[in-house]
């Protein structure tokens, strides 16, 4: 059935678009828009005092499938995704097995099909069994439908291996998105190395670990002309590099997580689990960085890094939890509360950050903007609706959040995929 | 008096006079270890455990010492010998021990936050024994027990911190009461055990142990661990005991009625030279003696059946 979202506010970064306007989708394409489109026999959406943005694209969630089915599934993440606003995600191949071959990749997207009411693209491992060692076959997952390539949980610690994958990666012009942390600096950690975890006798993850292999992945993919994304950046030295790297045309792309911007270390006092996470949690001056650079264009995307536990794993000693935080259900509204509200950031960036900017870091061309012919997935906010975030009422199969509680104002109320309505 | 706390988990959260009221409490208990008859019969009929996963010489049997001589009865647990070797979890362990009804429990753990951890599901009273490199509250405590016992005071004395600082929870727990007792802390080690992040802590650092000896009141020598060296924290044990090693020739800049403090166990020659650690000077035993008379200071403040509202 045709789907008519009527006086929506219509935010489109990709064609500058701020304007009030109907939308008309017709078999899993946007057929039209204008300021007034009436017809027979269509669905009507009022979105009166609603912003339609195209649909967002979160490019760095776990979902734990095939393997750790206990934490999540395809199903499960997707739906979660829906419900945060999400239309598109990509997933990372730390599964078990591992997505390292044609017939896994092919799995996911099999079971993608069937069982995920949002696009599922998965991302391939650029090292066999994520061991930093020997390449994949990357032409052949990415003809199987592999639409990046990382080791995402590791870094690819070999240089050499690293600068390999990177002149590879140009034969099929495809991305490598690296987890940068030198292991030997940050071996046994567990928070951020700094006075907090000078204060708790924790063991710290030091910024360097970051930054070394940041430095090293910027000369690297200059050197080689390839493109390269920084995962979950999360420290100042990062940053002052991936902006030196930008100003000299390195093909370099970076994302944030919302955890990143909007917790530090000190939350680790509290020894919750539910706050380490990998990288950890830094410390404020970082995150008065990572906000400065959003400001100033430097960073590219918002990207969850959804990363799902099951209640049992994190209750336990903080030396022995795993890292991670659950992000889907959580991100829109902790961005619309404490950036778009707050007027750190615009509407439009925000959209951009969360849309545009994925699919174009992606390559995918008929995403990440509102335009007749594109893809008919669109994401629809309330910028003054408000949530209390409540972890039990989670699409999630996990609740590892430590958001739990906390009363925001904005949030998805509608995500459509392929012309249909997913959430609500 | 008044204590209104329901657990001890650490040192930084104790105000100045719960410090206090911990003190005055084990200066009346300290009579008690003299008696003919060790016991009185405050605690009778409460049952504590002795919650141990790492080692423990000291500080274990001081506990159960002090819950003996105050007619508690006590069991102790220990790693090795329990079901955690056949994958229990620490959370159903303690949940299991307190199903029989256990009126407190004193935890040693590896990782630090785990007393915390634990005192989120626990009714009964978390007492913490050691939590990785976080704290040591009753050892900080018997330290600040002993050191007012020989200098009558805390506040402007000079007090150093010697050796492992990084991973040592007894410098911590000793930089924060010793802070809010107004004492000059000065901390010296090798560099990479000596953080400059401590300095936000309130003490000052020194690599310089001869010079930051000068006019000491109190040098206390942390135990130095054979596998820092493994780790390159430091070169070879024999570099740092050249340089860190508190000597007869480095004790004399300290003030003429210093006295050297040890938490134990030492490593004789290496950070303390014996005949020192064995001197007039040291108080290592004295540390040892006190730290009973605090221990059933902080059981009886903690389970003593007087009605009292909880706070934390």
């Amino acid at each position: 059935m045709k789907l008519l979202i009527k006086n929506g506010r219509v935010i489109d970064p990709h064609s500058r678009t701020d304007e009030t306007l109907d939308i008309l989708l017709d078999r899993g394409k946007i057929a039209d828009i204008k300021p007034k489109i009436e017809g027979k026999g269509l669905k009507v959406i009022d979105a009166s005092r609603l912003v339609v943005a195209p649909g967002f694209i979160d490019m760095h969630v776990h979902l734990r499938e095939p393997g750790q089915e206990d934490k999540e599934t395809i199903k499960t993440g997707a739906l979660a995704a829906a419900k945060g606003g999400f239309t598109s995600i990509a997933c990372m191949p730390n599964t078990d097995p591992v997505n390292d071959t044609r017939g896994v990749t092919e799995y996911i997207l099999s079971e993608a099909k069937r069982n995920a009411v949002v696009n599922v693209f998965p991302i391939a491992a650029v090292t066999k069994g994520l061991c930093g060692e020997m390449l994949t076959d990357m032409a052949d997952l990415s003809s199987a439908g592999a639409i990046a390539f990382s080791d995402d949980g590791r870094p690819i610690e070999n240089s050499l291996v690293m600068r390999r994958a990177l002149e590879y990666s140009k034969l099929l012009d495809t991305l490598i998105i690296d987890h940068c942390e030198d292991r030997n600096l940050s071996r046994d950690g567990v928070m951020h190395e700094g006075y907090y975890s000078y204060k708790l006798g924790l063991n710290g993850i030091p910024a360097s670990s970051e930054e070394i292999m940041v430095a090293r992945d910027i000369i690297l993919a200059k050197k080689a002309d390839a493109k390269v994304h920084i995962a979950h950046i999360s420290v100042k030295g990062a940053v002052d590099l991936l902006k030196q790297a930008k100003k000299e045309n390195v093909k370099i792309t970076a994302e944030v997580t919302p955890h990143h911007l909007l917790l530090n270390d000190s939350y680790m006092e509290s020894f919750n689990t539910d706050s380490k996470v990998n990288p950890p949690l830094r410390s404020s001056d970082d995150v008065n960085a990572l906000l400065a650079a959003i400001k100033e264009d430097f960073v590219d995307a918002f990207a969850t890094d959804h990363a799902p536990h099951t209640p049992d794993e994190k209750d336990v000693e903080i030396s022995e939890a795993p890292f991670g935080i659950n992000g889907l259900e959580t991100a829109v509204s902790l961005l619309l509360d404490r950036l778009v509200n707050k007027n750190i950031i615009g509407i439009e960036k925000f959209i951009a950050m969360m849309s545009t900017n994925p699919a174009r870091i992606l390559g995918l061309e008929k995403k990440g903007k509102i335009a007749v012919g594109t893809d008919a997935d669109l994401t629809i906010l309330k910028l003054h609706q408000e949530v209390v975030v409540d972890k039990y009422q989670f699409r999630s199969k996990s609740r590892n959040t430590p958001f739990h509680g906390w009363k925001l104002k904005g949030a998805p109320v509608m995500t459509i995929v392929g012309g249909k309505i997913v959430y609500p | 008096m008044s204590f209104q706390h329901k657990h001890l988990l650490g040192i930084e959260t104790l105000s100045t006079e719960d410090i206090l009221t911990i003190l005055d409490t084990a200066e009346s208990f300290l009579e008690i270890s003299t008696r003919e008859v060790k016991k009185v019969p405050t605690l009778r009929g409460k049952t504590i455990i002795n919650l141990f996963f790492e080692p423990s010489t000291r500080t274990r049997s001081s506990f159960e010492l002090a819950a003996k001589r105050l007619s508690a009865d006590i069991i102790n647990f220990s790693k090795q010998t329990s079901s955690v070797v056949k994958g229990e979890t620490l959370k159903d362990t303690v949940l299991n021990l307190e199903a029989m009804q256990s009126d407190a429990i004193i935890i040693r753990h590896s990782c630090p936050g785990v007393p915390h951890y634990i005192s989120t599901f626990c009714r009964s009273p978390v007492i913490n024994a050691g939590d990785g490199a976080h704290e040591h509250p009753t050892q900080a405590l018997l330290d600040a027990f002993t050191i007012k016992q020989e200098k009558k005071r805390l506040d402007g004395l000079k007090v150093l911190i010697v050796g492992d600082i990084l991973h040592s929870r007894v410098a911590r727990s000793n930089i924060f009461l010793l802070n809010k007792a107004g004492a000059r802390i000065v901390c010296v080690g090798p560099p990479p055990l000596l953080p400059l992040e401590f300095t936000k802590l309130g003490v000052e650092l020194d690599y310089n142990f001869d010079r930051a000896i000068e006019g000491a009141d109190v040098v206390m020598m942390l135990r130095i661990q054979l596998e820092r060296q493994q780790k390159n924290y430091f070169p070879s044990l024999r570099e740092y005991r050249e340089i860190f090693s508190l000597t007869q020739r480095r004790f004399r800049r300290a003030k003429k009625n210093a006295i050297i403090m040890h938490p134990g166990p030492i490593n004789r020659g290496v950070e303390i030279s014996a005949d020192l650690a064995d001197s007039t000077k040291s108080v290592i035993l004295r540390q040892v003696e006190n730290g009973i008379a605090v221990r059933m200071a902080v059981l009886y403040l903690l389970l003593g059946g007087k009605e009292r509202e909880t706070t934390d």
